[in-house]
């Protein structure tokens, strides 16, 4: 009897309180950096703690933290994809041509998420049921996307976006509430792809194949067809960053989203997706993107040569690792 | 009526006679011990039961009628439940998220369905208690001992109600105190009237827990008895082949 009891609270107890929790993760040690940096700079630059630049700092991050919503989901499943930044442009230029011809917003913006997602699907497909690599095969795809951004633009800028044009740029560059509306974008994506990760079978999935892939695959797990739902994901983040960026923007060229492929990758794993798989979070995506942003925002502010950026971002991605393991090391 | 009958059940991989007409039967809360050498066909054997493929020929009935699994999901469906040799766990989820991986509960939430975790950490606590093991199902199996680790693949297989559960060297990789731990699990699944098939290599498991004996040599069936029946130094006989047949 004595020993069913034991057995009873054992089962019952929880692991360990919530703050011990909490200070194992990463993005709870990035949301402190962020703002450690952010108090550091409001006492050293009277510029920093302005509504104005709070407004920039973050519709900046806006879109990379988007990106690297669909990236973390990717991550978690031990994979990667290099092609977001292609597929923005690519989605780019398909939007902003279908719009230029005329066609109502609805229309433009259709075509260039079905755009993402038949990239992503290629992507996906590829991965999953030909089992080629994520690296290999998003490279190709990186390579491919920006080939057909150039083809289909002629290598021409667009700036006129038909009879909606209005909309098409409110959509993107305004704001409500004095929020700019790609931040709001990005705040309901993360609560969406938050509740998906924790609250869904598919979320519980995609960490799973990140785990251990051929435990999933025995237990019954649709491996394949989560692995191809998973780049279309990341595929169609990229869409929905592209079409808000050429709102702000007002103009595309097939350069769009050049090299954003590996800032979206930092910020992922500097909010603690791991790229070894079955570790992420969408919090830890957008908080990633912030921290990005505010060390950089901060170095320009504090009059640090701005080629000195790089090297900065360069540093926190290494730690943001380092401390990764070294976690790893003391619970393993 | 035997549980599960195997009748003249071959398999060849091309030219390769990878199983020669074996039969044989399993009764209801039996625990019957699969040996063999490395190649024999013990694997090939379980993984046609598991319905990881088909059989060339033969026959296989369940419950008196006749199956054949093309995926492990059918034979699951059917109650046959498998505990693979690395236990196919997932390090970074919790106890109870392994053991409802691919059959998650889930609950209403409006329109839609969302994982139902208090019910998922009662019912792998239930089934915890049930197997008498200390692990906690909000645990990562990541910091789990080997005995535990083996408790929550074998939780896994008492979700649905299965009536056979064939383990594959379930003992291969653990410490003695914990090759205790899961005899004692198997020992509770057979108290319980369910099969067990175990496939071992350790000859005292087996002659600890096992009622019969199944040994196959080369693809063919070689013994088949009660344990009582047999010995260590035959069981070694016959599976290298100085003993033809028992």
């Amino acid at each position: 009897m004595t020993q069913q009891v034991s057995l009873q609270e054992i089962a019952t107890q929880r692991e360990s309180g919530a703050l011990q929790k909490l200070a194992g993760r990463q993005p709870f040690w990035v949301t402190v950096s962020v703002v450690g940096i952010c108090i550091v700079m409001s006492m050293v630059s009277e510029a920093f703690a302005t509504g104005e630049n709070f407004f920039n700092i973050t519709r900046n991050f806006a879109f990379i933290g988007i990106m690297a919503l669909g990236m973390t989901a990717v991550i978690i499943t031990a994979g990667i994809d290099l092609s977001v930044g292609s597929i923005m442009g690519l989605v780019g230029i398909v939007t902003g041509l279908v719009l230029n011809a005329g066609f109502p917003l609805w229309v433009g913006i259709s075509a260039g998420l079905l755009t993402a997602l038949a990239c992503g699907a290629v992507n996906g497909v590829l991965i999953a049921y030909l089992q080629l690599s994520p690296f290999v095969v998003t490279l190709g795809m990186l390579s491919i996307a920006r080939s057909l951004a150039l083809v289909i633009s002629n290598n021409k800028m667009i700036y006129q976006f038909g009879p909606d044009e209005e909309l098409f740029f409110a959509l993107g560059g305004g704001t409500t509430f004095g929020i700019a509306h790609p931040v709001i974008v990005l705040i309901v994506l993360t609560l969406l792809f938050g509740f998906i990760f924790n609250f869904t079978a598919w979320g519980r999935h995609v960490f799973a194949i990140g785990g251990n892939e051929q435990a999933a695959r025995l237990t019954g797990v649709p491996v394949d067809m989560i692995k191809v739902t998973v780049y279309m994901a990341s595929a169609l983040m990229a869409g929905v960053a592209a079409i808000l960026i050429i709102g702000w923007l007002g103009a595309v060229t097939n350069a769009l989203g050049m090299t954003y492929e590996l800032r979206v990758i930092a910020s992922s794993v500097i909010g603690g997706a791991n790229l070894m798989g079955g570790q992420g979070s969408a919090y830890g995506a957008m908080i990633g993107a912030a921290l990005i942003e505010v060390i950089r925002n901060s170095l320009l502010l504090a009059g640090v040569d701005p080629y000195w950026q790089g090297a900065f971002v360069g540093l926190f991605i290494i730690l943001a690792v380092l401390l990764e393991r070294v976690r790893g090391k003391r619970s393993g | 009526m035997a549980l599960l009958e195997l009748r003249d059940v071959s398999k060849n991989f091309g030219a390769i006679q990878a199983l020669d007409k074996v039969s044989f039967d399993i009764e209801p809360g039996q625990a019957v011990g699969l040996m063999g050498d490395n190649g024999a066909g013990k694997s090939t054997l379980v993984k046609i039961m598991a319905g990881n493929f088909p059989a060339s020929s033969g026959e296989i009935r369940l419950d008196g009628e006749h199956v054949q699994f093309h995926k492990p999901v059918e034979a699951r469906a059917k109650g046959i439940e498998v505990v693979y040799q690395d236990l196919a766990l997932c390090d970074n989820l919790t106890a109870a998220a392994n053991v409802f991986l691919g059959r998650e509960l889930k609950r209403r939430l409006g329109p839609l369905k969302v994982l139902d975790y208090a019910a998922m950490y009662a019912r792998a606590a239930e089934l915890f208690a049930e197997l008498k093991s200390e692990t906690r199902p909000r645990d990562l199996v990541r910091s789990m001992s080997g005995g535990q680790r083996q408790a929550v693949a074998i939780a896994r297989t008492r979700l649905a109600n299965s009536k056979l559960v064939l383990m594959d060297e379930p003992t291969a990789a653990i410490s003695v105190r914990q090759v205790a731990e899961v005899l004692d699990l198997i020992r509770r699944l057979t108290a319980q009237g369910i099969a067990v098939l175990l496939i071992s290599h350790r000859m005292p498991d087996v002659f600890s827990v096992c009622d019969r004996i199944v040994v196959v040599r080369r693809g063919r069936k070689v013994a088949d008895k009660a344990i009582a029946d047999s010995s260590p130094e035959e069981v070694t006989g016959l599976i290298t082949g100085a003993i033809e047949l028992a």
